[in-house]
C-alpha cells in the first residue's frame, strides 16, 4: 500500500497541482495582507489614534448608526446586533479582538476561507484524482496490474488526505510568513474570547471563555481541515462518477458557490440545513455568528458533514470496484 | 509451428458473454492459448474484439463465462491471474508528464519484486535506453508503443495481450513490431494474443487465429490452413480460350467478364508446371498473380455470404 500511495504522490507532483495551489494561496495572502494593512492605516488616519479601544468604540457607533436605517432586513439587523454585543463584550473585558500580528491575520483569514477558498483549493486536487486517469486512458494500465481495485482507490484516497493536510499546513505557514512581514510575528498568546452562543437572535455570553490565540487557531485549523476533507471526499466521488475532470469541478463549484449564497438566504427553509454546503462555514461557531438556520450547532454541522462524507466514500468504493472501463 | 513445444494452456476462455443494457454484444466466446504461440484475434471493427480483450484483462466484468490465466480464475484470483498477464489495451496511454523511467517505476511498484535490474532489462529489450529519461510527452507514437511493451513485459508475464499493436506505426515500425512479437513467442516462450482487423498482418505473424464477427467466434484454426483454402491465382492469358482449356485439365477455372482467369492456388511446383504447359502450347502468360484473400473474402467464405457490416 505504501508503494501505491507513493505512486499517487509521484503523479500528483508530476502534474504540479500542489505547486499551483501553493502559488495561488501565496498570491492571495499577499493581496489580503496588503488590503488589511491599507485598512488599518485608513482607520488610524480617520480616528487619529492607535488605541484599539477608541477604534472598537467607533466601530460600535458606526454599526449602531446602520441599524437606525429602516431599509435593513431583519436578518441583517440581527447579525449586526450580535456583532455589536460581541464587540461590547470584548470592550467590557478589556480584550483587543484584533491584536495586531500575523496570528490575528491568520485567524481572520482562516475564518473567511473555510467556506469557499480552501474547499476550492482542495477541489482542484481531488476532482481529477480518478477522472484524469480516465480521460488520459491510463486507468486501463492502472486497473490491469495485479492489484485489487479497492486498494488502488484507497491509495488515491490516502493521497487525497495527505494532500489536504499539506494544503492546510501550507496555508497556515504562508499566511504567517507573508502577513508577518507587515504585521509582525507576535501575538500567539493574545487572548481570544470564544464560546459565544447565539440563541433566538440574542448573544448569550454565559458560557464564554478566554483562550490564547494559538489554541484558538489550532481549533480553527482543525475544523478547516475537517471541512476540507469532507469537500475533498465529495469531489473524489464526483471524480469516480464523472469521466471529465471539468464536469466534476463544475458540479462541485456550483455546489460550493450555491452554499455561500444559500447561507445568506435560507433562514426560512429549514430543511436546507441538511445540505452539506450550508454547513461549511464551520469556524463561525467559534466566533459566535448567528448560524444560517436557527438551531444549527457545531455538533450538528459536524454530524451532517460526516454523514455526507461517509456516504460519498462508500459510493466511491462501491462504484469504482464494479464499474466497467471502456 | 509450435508442434515441438508442449501444448501447455496459458489462457483459457469459456462461454464468455457480455450483455450491456438489454443487448447481448458478446455471444459466448471460447478459445485457448498455448505456450509459445502467437494467437491472432481477427475481426472487423465493431465485431467485439475490444470488448473481449477488456474482459480478458479485467477491465469489464463478463456477464457469464470464465477466463483462466495460467490456471487462475480472473474473477476469483484476480491478483494471481494478473501477475501472469501483460497487456496493452488500445493505445499505450502513459503519464505524459512523467519520464519513461518514472512511468516504469510506477508499474514496477505495483508488481511484486521487480527491481532496477528488470527495469533496465526491459528498457534494453525494447531499445529505449537513449530516451528513457525524457518526458513521455516528447515521445513519438512508436516510442510510446515500445514503452507500452516494456511495461507489459516488466512482470515477466506468461501471456501478453496486445490490442492492434501496429496501429499508427509506420511500415518499418510495423515490421519491427512483428519481428519482436515473433521473438517473444519463439525465444521467450510467451503466449502472445494479438488483435487486428488486418488479415495481412495476422497472416504474417500468427500461428493460429480466431475469426470473430458480431460477438461470435466463427472459426479457430491454423493460419495456413484457414488461408490455404482461400488463396487464388489470377491469370491473364492470350489467347484466352486456348489457355483456359489447358488449365481446365488440372483445376477448376473461372473466367471473369474482364477476361481474367481465376484458379485455385495449390503450391509453387504445380504453378510452375502449369505455366510451362501454357508456354509450350504457345499461350502467352501476360500476367499471373497469387492473391491472398481479403478479410472480406474470408468472411464471405466462412459465413457463406454474410458481409461485414
Amino acid at each position: 500500500m505504501i508503494n501505491l500511495v507513493f505512486n499517487e504522490i509521484t503523479k500528483l507532483l508530476g502534474k504540479r497541482r500542489l505547486l499551483v495551489v501553493t502559488l495561488i494561496m501565496a498570491m492571495l495572502m499577499a493581496v489580503f495582507t496588503y488590503a488589511q494593512a491599507k485598512e488599518i492605516e485608513r482607520t488610524r488616519e480617520r480616528l487619529g489614534t492607535e488605541d484599539w479601544r477608541t477604534t472598537l468604540q467607533q466601530q460600535i457607533i458606526d454599526t449602531q448608526n446602520r441599524l437606525g436605517s429602516t431599509r435593513i432586513s431583519d436578518e441583517w439587523r440581527q447579525t449586526l446586533q450580535i456583532r455589536i454585543a460581541q464587540q461590547q463584550y470584548y470592550l467590557d473585558n478589556d480584550i483587543n479582538p484584533a491584536e495586531p500580528g500575523a496570528p490575528t491575520f491568520l485567524r481572520g483569514f482562516i475564518e473567511n476561507s473555510v467556506q469557499l477558498l480552501l474547499p476550492l483549493m482542495v477541489m482542484v486536487i481531488a476532482a481529477d484524482l480518478v477522472s484524469s486517469e480516465k480521460s488520459l486512458g491510463t486507468i486501463k494500465l492502472l486497473l490491469t496490474r495485479p492489484v485489487k481495485r479497492w486498494r488502488i482507490l484507497l491509495s488515491k484516497y490516502i493521497t487525497l488526505i495527505l494532500a489536504v493536510s499539506f494544503i492546510i499546513f501550507i496555508f497556515g505557514l504562508l499566511g504567517y510568513l507573508i502577513s508577518g512581514l507587515v504585521f509582525g510575528y507576535k501575538g500567539w498568546m493574545a487572548p481570544v474570547i470564544s464560546g459565544f452562543v447565539v440563541q433566538g437572535g440574542e448573544l448569550d455570553t454565559a458560557s464564554t471563555f478566554i483562550i490564547p490565540q494559538w489554541q484558538y487557531l489550532l481549533m480553527a485549523f482543525g475544523l478547516a481541515w475537517f471541512v476540507s476533507i469532507v469537500v475533498g471526499t465529495l469531489s473524489f466521488l464526483l471524480s469516480v462518477l464523472v469521466r471529465s475532470t471539468a464536469a466534476g469541478m463544475g458540479i462541485m463549484l456550483a455546489a460550493l458557490i450555491s452554499g455561500t449564497i444559500l447561507s445568506n438566504m435560507v433562514s426560512s427553509w429549514e430543511a436546507a440545513k441538511y445540505l452539506f454546503m450550508v454547513n461549511l462555514n464551520i469556524t463561525s461557531y467559534l466566533t459566535g455568528q448567528s448560524p444560517p438556520i436557527e438551531g444549527m450547532t457545531l455538533g450538528f454541522s459536524v454530524t451532517i458533514l460526516t454523514i455526507w462524507a461517509a456516504v460519498a466514500l462508500f459510493l466511491s468504493f462501491f462504484v469504482f470496484t464494479r464499474q466497467d472501463v471502456y | 509451428m509450435n508442434n515441438n513445444m508442449n501444448k501447455e494452456i496459458t489462457l483459457s476462455v469459456q462461454g464468455l458473454r457480455k450483455t450491456i443494457g438489454k443487448k447481448e454484444i458478446i455471444h459466448g466466446i471460447d478459445f485457448e492459448l498455448h505456450r509459445g504461440e502467437v494467437f491472432g484475434f481477427l475481426g472487423p471493427n465493431g465485431a467485439g474484439k475490444t470488448t473481449t480483450i477488456r474482459m480478458l484483462v479485467g477491465l469489464i466484468q463478463p456477464t457469464a463465462g470464465t477466463i483462466e490465466i495460467c490456471g487462475y480464475d480472473l474473477k476469483k484470483n484476480f491478483t494471481e491471474a494478473m501477475e501472469n498477464l501483460g497487456c496493452i489495451v488500445e493505445n499505450p496511454e502513459l503519464y505524459p508528464y512523467l519520464s519513461g523511467w518514472e512511468n516504469l517505476q510506477l508499474f514496477a511498484n505495483m508488481l511484486p519484486k521487480i527491481g532496477i535490474e528488470r527495469m533496465n532489462e526491459v528498457v534494453e529489450l525494447v531499445g529505449l535506453q537513449q530516451r528513457i529519461n525524457d518526458k513521455v510527452q516528447t515521445y513519438s507514437l512508436g516510442m510510446r508503443q515500445r514503452l507500452g511493451i516494456a511495461q507489459a513485459l516488466l512482470g515477466r508475464p506468461k501471456v501478453l495481450i496486445l490490442d492492434e499493436p501496429t496501429n499508427g506505426l509506420d511500415p518499418s515500425g510495423i515490421r519491427e513490431m512483428r519481428q519482436f512479437i515473433r521473438f517473444l513467442a519463439e525465444q521467450e516462450g510467451l503466449s502472445v494474443f494479438v488483435s487486428s482487423h488486418l488479415l495481412s498482418e495476422i497472416q504474417l505473424m500468427c500461428d493460429r487465429v480466431a475469426i470473430i464477427s458480431k460477438g461470435q467466434v466463427l472459426q479457430v484454426g491454423e493460419v495456413r490452413e484457414l488461408l490455404g483454402q482461400q488463396e487464388r491465382l489470377l491469370w491473364k492469358l492470350s489467347p484466352l480460350e486456348k489457355g483456359t482449356a489447358i488449365l481446365e485439365k488440372h483445376t477448376e477455372v473461372t473466367v471473369t467478364e474482364e477476361g481474367q482467369v481465376i484458379t485455385a492456388y495449390v503450391d509453387g511446383h504445380q504453378t510452375g508446371l502449369w505455366i510451362q504447359q501454357l508456354v509450350e502450347a504457345g499461350v502467352m502468360v501476360q500476367e499471373m498473380n497469387r492473391q491472398v484473400p481479403t478479410l472480406e473474402d474470408l468472411f464471405l467464405h466462412i459465413t457463406g455470404g454474410e458481409t461485414i457490416d
